[in-house]
């Protein structure tokens, strides 16, 4: 139990702050004034790298395999069942059963946040890809593009909307399983909601943690509207987001 | 945090003792998690099913209903969690609120672009037979959409039992998220093959759903929907 590995005093201890503070009030600004600096905007920080390096690294694999499975076909099913397998295992029991593997460490957060990114980037990038209507595959065949050059100027052009979808539920996806990382290392935002729940459930810290972590969702999802929107003005018209 | 950083390989061999020893602990606990999840489901059914479904029959609050579901996905879970103890107070109607809070605008939405998808064809056809409006909805529409419901229904359940164990994380129930939060009574195998037993637990659920979603498509639908597909576009959020 959490509670009972806690060095805290079992006595509560709201810390020697306002009587606010003392008093467990239901959101006291002095806290948060006070404890940005070293509690908040660092797990904050943490919170954004912790995402930022899932997102690429899952990127990174899931769009190789999508471009692989849009040459051979058979790699699609295998690839879609693992990563489904992966994708659909709740967080904090895949994020134990990494610890005998790679113990207490940022890399044990950051191979189960990446898992969580495999299945929805690659069957959006796949399907963007698949989504190219053979007239458009035909017409630049005709002007003489290679193979290449029909996936990098016509295919993936016209995929970017899918595949920027897909990018887009993946970061508030691991933005949120970030929160609960902090069950294997002391990083991010899921860091003082432990905290708070360790310190007789200081609600202050609980709002102001959980809040952040709401707030860089919807941001982060607010953003990637905005870069697909940048990225696609042809399909402005069309496709839903 | 709760895990322990003195592990081995060795203890995930050593897991699978623990579950044959403790198999009426284990089935207790996921127990009390699917309860925990039933409960949460019936009630956020109840609110996102209908209000989708007429919301779609009359082709209304499409922006309502779509948004719903693009803020909602972007919810962290934990978070929410957090958010709603510090009001609420740690216990089991705290966990219940906030995992109906995360299961609502996946199915809100589903509902909603399931009904309002339907063929509008075939729904004057319906109209044309001179079936009034309720049979119109009720035979027509509705065994139409029910595979995307389905869909919709199979990801807020997966979703929802596989966030009850973070209810442990805050010091309430979570089923079998009880013991992977417990090292210090069940040791790291147990920890561990509580946590087989989770990931078990959440596939079995989507198994099932996948099953029900396929008895209740119509049967000329059938051949035309690939179980998988369905399931990944529903759970993009």
């Amino acid at each position: 139990m959490i509670l009972a590995q806690s060095s805290q005093p079992v006595i509560p201890n709201f810390g020697a702050g306002s009587s606010c503070e003392r008093e467990n009030g239901a959101f006291c600004w002095s806290w948060v004034r006070d404890n940005w600096s070293d509690v908040l905007w660092p797990a904050l920080r943490e919170h954004v790298v912790l995402t930022l390096l899932a997102v690429v690294i899952g990127f990174a694999i899931a769009f190789a395999l999508a471009l692989f499975a849009h040459r051979r076909g058979w790699v699609e099913r295998p690839v879609t069942i693992t990563t489904g397998i992966l994708y659909t295992i709740p967080s904090l029991a895949l994020f134990q059963l990494l610890v005998p593997f790679t113990k207490l460490t940022t890399l044990t957060a950051e191979i189960a946040l990446v898992s969580y990114t495999l299945l929805i980037i690659f069957r959006n990038t796949l399907a963007g890809l698949r989504g190219v209507p053979d007239d458009v595959r035909e017409s630049a065949r005709g002007m003489g593009l290679s193979r290449g050059q029909l996936l990098w100027r016509v295919e993936l052009p016209l995929a970017l909307p899918s595949i920027v979808a897909g990018v887009r539920i993946a970061t508030v996806t691991v933005i949120s399983l970030a929160t609960v990382a902090a069950f294997v290392v002391n990083k991010g935002l899921g860091a003082p909601i432990f905290d708070a729940i360790q310190r007789s459930v200081f609600k202050t810290e609980l709002f102001a943690a959980g809040g952040l972590a709401v707030a860089l969702a919807l941001a982060a999802d607010a953003l990637l509207v905005l870069a697909q929107r940048a990225a696609t003005p042809w399909a402005r018209a069309g496709r839903p987001a | 945090m709760g895990a322990s950083g003195e592990a081995g390989v060795k203890d995930i061999v050593d897991a699978f003792p623990f579950i044959a020893d403790h198999v009426s602990l284990l089935l207790g606990k996921a127990a009390s998690q699917l309860g925990v999840a039933a409960i949460a489901m019936v009630i956020a059914l109840a609110v996102a099913v209908p209000l989708g479904i007429w919301l779609g029959h009359v082709h209304r609050g499409s922006f309502l209903a779509i948004n719903v579901s693009n803020v909602g996905r972007a919810l962290p879970s934990l978070a929410i969690i957090a958010v709603l103890i510090a009001p609420l107070g740690l216990g089991r109607s705290t966990l219940i609120i906030a995992l109906v809070v995360l299961a609502v605008p996946p199915i809100l939405t589903n509902a909603y672009t399931a009904v309002d998808g339907v063929d509008r064809d075939v729904v004057d056809a319906a109209r044309g037979m001179g079936m009034r409006e309720r049979d119109v909805l009720l035979r027509a529409e509705l065994p139409l959409a029910l595979p995307l419901l389905f869909a919709a229904i199979r990801t807020a359940a997966v979703y929802v039992v596989a966030t009850v164990p973070l209810g442990a994380l805050v010091g309430t129930e979570g089923g079998l998220g009880d013991i992977i939060v417990d090292q210090a009574s069940y040791r790291l195998p147990g920890v561990l093959g509580a946590a087989l037993c989770v990931a078990v637990l959440a596939l079995g659920v989507d198994a099932l759903f996948a099953g029900l979603q396929r008895l209740v498509t119509p049967r000329g639908l059938r051949a035309r929907i690939d179980y998988a597909a369905v399931q990944t576009e529903a759970s993009a959020y």
